[in-house]
């Protein structure tokens, strides 16, 4: 068995022909993780102890010639922005750097009813604001392509877990690129689905209005899969969607002929570089397998960015009200009254990011200029779900760069906050639609440094999209053009 | 000074015009909170009935409860508001240690109902107070500063209230007085408590209130100035919180003073208003629309179906009393006080069948009977079926009203009926002509003299005779028998 290049597949045979136990895979991700974290540093924690109990029920219920599930003894590593119970969950931040859950998130639930194994919380950016992974209280996550680069954040760290072997699959949030950007980075598939197909009961929030889980996984496959064990309706998330979950297995028949493709021009002006030839060589490899490529226009692109930066902050900073030090946070000692306690401990509590964020968020929600921004950017970002609306009556996928480049070196954005802002141009407009959009490796550059490419489709239409992202793997990826 | 002194001349103060809106709180009487399902109870330990979602615990998700949308709307309908099809829930944003998310899960430009009425009826004089709007929220908790170890040191915070649902109720700038605020605010408890939404209990913070006060010169259209007064724990403090604070606000003005914008709070100490500092009223809540929530949607049907649910309101039920038993206004209104008690007196009038003095007994004796012993109308010995009974004796001349007076504290207390007591001791009402016949004779034998006064024309002597056949019988015999059975003997 080796633990760094098994699939989903793979254990559910390797199980079946009892060429080891649950147990013994669990044990084997265990022990690679805990000897790969020194590099990475892309786990927080390992639960060692949960994930044993979940892979030894997994053996006893195969003992017994039970079904015991669709992740059955698979390895799962989970973003610590999504809780435990029991399992300390951190959101990368100090403010929570002893927060037990006294409960299990949605997903953490139903894929451990799949016979998924927790092995380990992973490193995140801070409450998940970020896009380099260098925003955690707990030290930044490396890349484990190149331990000099970042894996791309936040979730960075299920990003890098995914690469390195250490877990078949994992658990991520996007808000704004979040899952798309590091898995481009690491070279794995990351998944942001729909808008409410997955519940967010038990993800801390960031701005829950464009909040998703979704899964990495080493293939189309992998991550499909865990996609559907956690999607459906939840009685918990009142947002979460009532459509049922189609078997995306059913979907990637291999076969997208006569498939049409859009290329929104808006993403590929001035885009002259290495990631621009690679996602184009991309889409040549889709011609030959007989998709139809146009050209479409998505004009409200330009607004994009200052957007959703409104609309982030906004409810970030309400949803890091919560954070005060009466409670389950860290509370700042020297406080003499209950303002400077509040003072005290958020000021100690949060990093430089989340600060920056509330304070932008408290602001554009203030009175007076509430309709300016806020407002004004719910109104744009009406425009945008409506220009994706249009090219969908055309097309019914888009393709597009996920990051303007590849991983960079640690520190080398850090100073520039609004760079790295600009960075996430090509990943917020599916968060803001609510669309889903995912983001699968398309070759690498010289330097060996992976790029992806992003696929997105209407609401809902997952099956879609994994069929187009299936196939494009199938055919080798760029290696196919 | 006390509240009850004035401080500005009376003719001064007729100069001004007092404006006051009222804000009240009523907590929804659902058995589970608004946004999870813990359950509402009072008086739990602390912290006990809690769960991720109310504790405000990171990721947790609000869920709105069905059934506080359905108090809302009957709420909302009791209130003769416009129901919305579509509200919104807004998030209002404050730090505080028993708000454990940091903001409260109100509604700010969409609330569930909207654009209502209470009438209210003060000194013989009928108006009508808009209720502007009427919006759903959550409860927040407690902070307890006494009482436990280490009190001096800390402040402790019981979360079981947080979540419990809150109706708030704003009504129109409409109120001119204390008399129409108390007025509007017993109006408003008792279309709560008919509809069964809430107990009002206002000892137990079931509600609430707070009011915005200003003055302005009489005949001026600008408002002067608000007030807001918060947190006045009843409405007779309310009254006097109110005139004290109209008069602070004149005499202020009259010595070239400026009111201020604050909130100010009522010492029941002292009978005055005090200001709370200032930068607590500067609040910014930064309101936005929910995005954990889905836009509330009540459709037609749904709303139709609570519509049906809805009892007759006191204002209707007082009309048809007044129309229907042929009641006095005043008695109307005492008997539809509680929902309760205008039950308990439809009926014991059915049963009765003489409405007028089942109303009579239901405001007199009983009423007197259930405030002597603290006890609710639902708790009466007395069922209404038997007062009902009792007052059908009187009407069917079976017993003296002055009988059933003596019958009706034996009822309540052994709880059994007027026929069964009267019985036990013997005090069935003679109607028996032949038994009446020899008290009657007996009673003329024993007293020639007047016998031959009432002969002699002096008719008015019948009533001494009724007397003494009554004290003969022990006051069983049947008034109205005795004397149409004296006149036949004597005439
Ligand atoms: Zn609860």
């Amino acid at each position: 068995m080796d633990i760094a290049k098994l699939t989903i597949e793979g254990i559910r045979a390797g199980l079946k022909a009892k060429q080891f136990t649950a147990r013994e895979v669990c044990e084997a991700a265990l022990g690679f993780a805990g000897a790969e974290n020194p590099k990475t540093n892309a786990y927080l924690l390992l639960s060692a102890e949960r994930a044993r109990a979940a892979a030894d029920a997994v053996d006893a219920k195969l003992a017994r010639g039970e079904d015991a599930g669709a992740l059955a003894g698979v390895p799962v590593a989970v973003k610590d922005v999504i809780v435990t119970k029991g399992v300390r969950t951190t959101c990368g931040s100090r403010m929570l750097e002893n927060f037990v859950p006294p409960y299990d998130a949605t997903a953490v639930q139903r894929l451990e009813a799949a016979g998924g194994v927790i092995i380990g919380k992973a490193n995140c950016d801070e409450f998940a604001m970020g896009s380099s992974n260098e925003n955690s209280a707990y030290g930044p996550v490396r890349n484990p392509v190149d331990l000099e680069r970042v894996p791309g954040g936040s979730s960075g760290g299920s990003a890098a877990v995914v690469a390195q072997g250490t877990a078949v699959v994992s658990l991520g949030s996007d808000t704004g690129g979040s899952i798309r950007q590091p898995a481009s980075f690491c070279g794995v598939v990351g998944v942001t689905p729909t808008y409410g197909r997955v519940s967010r009961y038990g993800l801390v929030a960031f701005a829950s209005s464009l909040d998703h889980i979704g899964p990495f996984g080493r293939n189309v496959k992998d991550a499909a899969t865990l996609l559907e064990v956690i999607a459906g309706r939840d009685e918990m998330d009142a947002t979460s969607a009532f459509a049922p979950v189609p078997r995306y297995g059913e979907a990637m028949t291999g076969d997208v002929r006569g498939m049409k493709i859009g290329l929104p021009k808006e993403y590929f002006a001035g885009l002259a570089s290495e990631t621009g030839d690679l996602i184009m060589r991309g889409v040549e490899a889709l011609k030959k397998l007989g998709c139809e490529v146009r050209e479409v226009s998505l004009p409200a692109t330009e607004w994009a960015i200052s957007c959703y930066y409104i609309i982030c902050t906004a409810e970030a900073s309400s949803n890091l009200a919560r954070y005060d030090g009466v409670k389950y946070t860290m509370r700042s000692a020297d406080a003499k009254t209950l303002a400077d306690m509040y003072r005290n401990t958020r000021g100690d509590g949060f990093g430089a990011e989340c600060k920056r964020r509330i304070m932008l968020g408290t602001y554009v929600l203030s009175h007076g200029y509430y309709d300016a921004y806020y407002l004004k950017a719910q109104r744009v970002r009406s425009l945008i779900s409506q220009d994706f609306q249009k090219a969908f009556g055309e097309v019914d996928a888009l393709i597009t760069p996920v990051s303007p480049f590849p991983a960079f070196k640690l520190g080398e954005k850090l100073d520039d906050p609004l760079a790295m802002y600009l960075s996430d141009i090509y990943t917020i407009t599916g968060d803001l639609a609510g669309i889903p959009c995912m983001s699968v490796p398309c070759g690498a550059t010289a330097a060996g440094l992976p790029v992806g490419m992003q696929i997105l489709t209407n609401h809902f239409q997952e099956g879609p999209m994994f069929r187009l992202a299936e196939a494009f793997e199938r055919a080798g990826g760029v290696a196919g053009a | 000074m006390s509240s009850t002194e004035l401080m500005v001349p009376a003719e001064v103060f007729a100069t001004y015009e007092p404006v006051i809106g009222l804000e009240v709180h009523v907590q929804l009487g659902t058995n589970t909170k608004i946004y999870c399902g813990c359950p509402t109870g009072f008086g739990a330990p602390p912290n006990t009935n809690v769960c991720p979602v109310c504790l405000g615990m990171p990721g947790a998700l609000p869920v709105l409860n069905r059934s506080v949308v359905e108090y809302a709307v009957k709420a909302g309908l009791a209130l003769n508001c416009t129901v919305r099809n579509e509200s919104i829930f807004a998030r209002k944003n404050y730090f505080y240690p028993d708000l454990p998310k940091g903001y409260q899960i109100s509604q700010y430009d969409r609330p569930v109902a909207e654009h209502g009425f209470i009438d209210i009826f003060v000194n013989e004089t009928h108006k009508r107070i808009g209720v502007t709007r009427a919006h759903l929220e959550d409860d927040a908790g407690k902070s307890i500063h006494d009482g436990y170890r280490d009190s001096d040191l800390y402040t402790y915070v019981d979360l079981n209230r947080t979540g419990t649902p809150l109706i708030e109720i704003v009504s129109e700038p409409d109120i001119r007085n204390s008399d129409e605020a108390y007025a509007y605010l017993t109006e408003l408890k008792q279309l709560m408590q008919f509809i069964g939404v809430s107990e009002c209990d206002m000892e137990k913070g079931q509600l609430r209130c707070d009011a915005n006060v200003s003055v302005r010169k009489r005949g001026a259209e600008k408002f002067g100035t608000k007030a807001e007064v918060k947190n006045v724990n009843s409405f007779r403090f309310v009254k006097l919180a109110l005139d004290y604070e109209i008069q602070r606000q004149i005499a202020l003005i009259e010595s070239g003073g400026k009111v201020v914008q604050e909130t100010r709070l009522y010492s029941p100490d002292t009978g005055e208003t005090y200001s709370m500092r200032s930068k607590e009223a500067a609040h910014d809540y930064r309101y936005f629309p929910e995005p954990d929530l889905l836009p509330l949607r009540i459709s037609d049907k749904w709303l139709g179906e609570i519509r049906s649910t809805m009892p007759e309101l006191p204002p209707a039920k007082r009309a048809r009393f007044v129309e229907q038993y042929g009641i006095r206004e005043y008695d109307a209104q005492v008997l539809t006080l509680t929902r309760e008690m205008s039950e308990y007196f439809e009926k014991a009038a059915e049963v009765s069948g003489d409405a007028r003095t089942a109303a009579n007994w239901v405001m007199g004796d009983l009423a007197g009977a259930l405030k002597a012993e603290g006890k609710e109308i639902t708790e009466s010995p007395v069922t209404a079926e038997k007062l009902g009974e009792l007052v059908a004796l009187i009407k069917k001349g079976e017993i003296s009203g002055k009988l059933a007076k003596e019958i009706f504290p034996k009822m309540w207390s052994t709880g059994d009926g007027a026929a069964a007591i009267m019985d036990r001791e013997g005090l069935r009402q003679i109607s028996d002509t032949s038994a009446l016949d020899a008290i009657v004779d007996e009673v003329l034998a024993k007293n020639p003299a007047q016998v031959e006064q009432y002969k002699g024309g002096k008719t008015t002597v019948i009533g001494f005779l009724v007397g003494q056949v009554m004290k003969a019988s022990r006051g069983q015999a049947n008034p109205q028998m005795v004397n149409e059975l004296l006149k036949k003997k004597l005439d």
